[in-house]
């Protein structure tokens, strides 16, 4: 049993190995690895005792509050905070996160940064437990800021790559617009209630007393302060869950290492503004009764997730690149969380969230395992025919997908997926939710059958897929875990035996009567064989031969094909209005630089050089002939002075140091009174 | 040792090694985060000095909001020279810029 107060250990182990691992010399290439896989798995102990802990008291919100500082009268306080949802989080991180470090020391064993490589993933998942034991809003920013920062490190880890730095930028910046909201959110929140804990026995803001007072503050318009705050802090997951329209950065997130990939797209960052949303569910709720809101933030929560939901599945029709299909997939399946969330079923948003940290993580390793064996080819066109050279990594590449896809009765994907659709099909507001999943259904199979077909079958297209073979035990080990962890994850939360919707709401569930939901089951099912069946009559029943062949779809629908390769110009239209936008400002700052501030400047000159041609005159014809050997005095005198000017700034610098120190030890000598 | 004595010795060790970079690196990047470095250090005396000093107030930790925002702006100068000097000289060796000498 680990007490509340004693949660820090959890990110403090592998924020500790971060450390140790920054400050190593670069020829302790072994030092930062060991450290971060014995940090990670005593993390991952630690979360299973603290789990266990928090699913004897569901409905208790353990927590361990500090003050930090007080400035004033205000004092700011974080805290700890033990519960269902953040514990079963950090176990779902850990364990994904020593999967994804073993894979990585196979995959990355070559190259020269790989200590750099480990400190950067133990910094990354300890801002990511950080955050999900943070009992403070406050500290789950900076935990979150921590997340960001690392995952610009390791997108650009190629930094010598320009696709890498410039990849590592646009994720950067982007979520970085999402966390001015974030920012303001967490602002108004504590200037509205005084505090950010979120549980403070009765004072905190997740709380009936300010939930209350959030909700009764009417603003002009209708909004109320909880609808104004929920949807600043949900603008916060936008950026970091790669929604509708910032999920620009996300598909771009795959110039990094795969098993950063497999990181970022399961378990670490986009989990996070997921995590976030279904933190603060009762203050994104507070405004659910009141009428007079024109747009309650959890409408508007469901209207971007299934906008996400089905953009992102269209888009991963067209793409080529192996690791593109399965990023747009996540933006996708990240759509279908918030979707979720929306329609008020947060439990079943993190019952998704859990079983696709298992099978994305999957896929992404399978995609590493496929990508390290044909010598980093990751175009699907150029691939092919590897299901008999890399049997393991087929198969268990299939079982992701089964998850993924949904296959019914079996697969983890199949029961978190029927637990959202069945939520959105009984959401009252609007039927959007429900159409926008059942069209990602279909989609999500087809696509997947796709990426199958054209990775796996037929016959090899490129140098790289002849000579691949299957990678070492290393790599397929996580593997063989997380391919039997994407079957069984499902089991915890099917309708029939509820167990993961009762711990985490901490009141008992019933389970479902066998006949509710049963016509739904049937129908996804039925989309599911319908995606599978289009997909391989089109991909699978006479494999591509040539890796320039036109893809069938381009073949039938050209233009069509061309629009969702090209990501719907998503990022042509924002370099077409905010690029631009921001280069008029900067041209504009330069025209005042040149023109006005520049003008103002020459002017000035301008005088001061007439002022000096009227005293020349002057000088010349009266003052001149008595100065002339004493200028030229003062001219060699000037000659010695100037060569101590010698242009170096760091010259001038320690010349200045050492004034200083003259003047300190004149001062201390002196005797300062 | 009081606690506001550990803070300057760690403030001191920080502002020296802030100095030390300041004045043997030669990349003009790592001189700009040895000037960081000495601000910083120059923080946490404002905030050691605020939290374990006489004196009540705030205005020890509103004067450290405010030198952080001057920093950030100092940074954003800092680079812009730095990129301004790589495209007029081809390296951001503080060494090689030395046109005005005398």
């Amino acid at each position: 049993m680990l007490p509340a107060s004693q949660l820090w250990l959890i990110p403090a182990l592998p924020l500790v190995a971060a450390a140790i691992g920054a400050a190593a010399p670069r020829t302790a290439r072994r030092l930062p690895v060991f450290l971060a896989l014995a940090a990670i798995t005593g993390s991952l102990l630690l979360s299973v005792v603290a789990l266990v802990g928090a699913l004897a008291a569901p409905a208790a919100k353990l927590t361990a509050n500090f003050t930090w500082f007080v400035a004033g009268s205000t004092a700011v306080r974080l805290g700890w905070l033990l519960d269902p949802l953040g514990a079963l989080m950090s176990v779902m991180v850990c364990a994904v996160s020593v999967l994804v470090f073993i894979f990585s020391i196979a995959y990355l064993r070559a190259d020269p940064r790989l200590g750099r490589f480990f400190t950067c993933l133990s910094l990354f998942v300890a801002a990511m437990l950080g955050l999900l034991v943070a009992n403070s809003l406050l500290l789950l920013l900076l935990c979150w800021e921590l997340v960001g920062l690392a995952s610009y490190l390791l997108i650009g880890f190629w930094f010598d790559r320009p696709s890498a730095a410039a990849a590592a930028k646009k994720a950067f910046v982007i979520t970085r617009l999402g966390d001015l909201g974030f920012l303001l959110g967490l602002l108004w929140l504590f200037q509205a209630t005084g505090s950010s804990l979120f549980y403070d026995g009765g004072a905190g803001v997740l709380e009936a007393g300010a939930l209350e007072r959030l909700a009764a503050t009417v603003l002009p318009g209708g909004w109320t302060a909880a609808t104004g705050i929920g949807l600043l802090l949900f603008a916060g997951a936008v950026g970091k869950s790669g929604q509708f329209p910032l999920h620009v950065w996300l598909p771009d997130a795959m110039e990094g290492p795969t098993p950063v990939s497999a990181l970022i797209h399961a378990a670490t960052m986009v989990a996070a503004g997921v995590f976030l949303v279904a933190r603060v569910f009762p203050l994104m709720a507070a405004d659910q009764g009141l009428a007079a809101v024109p747009v309650h933030a959890l409408t508007a929560v469901a209207v971007v997730g299934s906008i996400t939901a089905l953009l992102g599945a269209v888009l991963a029709v067209a793409q080529t690149d192996m690791k593109r299909v399965l990023a747009y997939s996540t933006v996708s399946q990240l759509g279908y969380m918030m979707l979720a969330v929306g329609v008020g079923a947060w439990v079943a948003a993190v019952f998704h969230l859990i079983t696709h940290a298992c099978f994305k993580a999957l896929l992404f390793l399978g995609s590493g395992s496929v990508i390290h064996a044909a010598h980093h080819e990751q175009d699907s066109r150029r691939l092919g025919g590897l299901a008999g050279r890399m049997r393991f990594t087929y198969v268990t590449f299939l079982l992701g997908t089964g998850a993924l896809v949904g296959l019914p009765l079996v697969f983890s994907g199949f029961w978190s997926k029927e637990a959202i659709l069945h939520a959105a099909e009984l959401w009252p507001v609007s039927h959007l939710p429900f159409v926008a999943g059942l069209t990602g259904v279909v989609l999500t199979a087809f696509y997947m059958t796709r990426l199958v077909c054209e990775t796996f079958l037929g016959r090899p297209r490129g140098e790289g897929a002849e000579h691949a073979h299957e990678s070492p035990r290393v790599m397929t080990l996580p593997l063989a875990v997380l391919a039997v962890a994407s079957v069984a994850a499902g089991w915890i939360g099917t309708p029939a035996w509820p167990w993961l919707q009762s711990r985490l709401t901490g009141a008992p569930v019933a389970a479902q009567a066998w006949s509710d939901g049963l016509g739904l089951m049937l129908f996804s099912t039925v989309l599911v064989g319908v995606g599978i069946a289009a997909g391989w009559w089109m991909y699978g029943r006479r494999p591509r031969v040539d890796a320039r062949a036109l893809d069938p779809l381009a073949q039938r629908w050209p233009r069509v094909f061309a629009a969702l390769a090209a990501r719907l110009w998503f990022d042509e239209l924002y370099a077409a209005t905010l690029g631009r936008l921001l280069r008029g400002a900067a041209a504009l700052a330069a025209w005042l630089e040149r023109w006005v501030w520049g003008g103002v400047v020459g002017l000035t000159g301008r005088v001061a050089e007439t002022t000096g041609e009227v005293n020349r005159a002057i000088d010349e014809d009266g003052l001149n002939t008595g100065f002339d050997r004493a200028s030229d005095g003062l001219r060699r005198t000037a000659q010695q002075y100037s060569r101590a000017q010698t242009g170096d700034v760091q010259g001038y610098l320690r010349a200045v140091v050492v004034g200083l120190a003259v003047l300190a030890l004149l001062l201390i000598w002196g005797g300062v009174r | 040792m009081s606690p506001l004595h550990v803070c300057l010795a760690l403030s001191a060790a920080l502002f020296c090694t802030g100095l030390v970079a300041v004045l043997v690196r030669g990349n003009a990047i790592l001189v700009l985060l040895g000037v960081e470095l000495m601000l910083n250090a120059a923080n946490l005396n404002f905030i050691a000095f605020w939290r374990f000093g006489p004196g009540g107030g705030e205005v020890g930790l509103v004067f450290v909001l405010f030198s952080i925002a001057v920093a950030a702006a100092e940074a954003a100068v800092g680079m812009a020279l730095v990129i301004a000097v790589h495209r007029h000289l081809r390296t951001i060796r503080v060494a090689a810029a030395n046109r005005l000498k005398g």
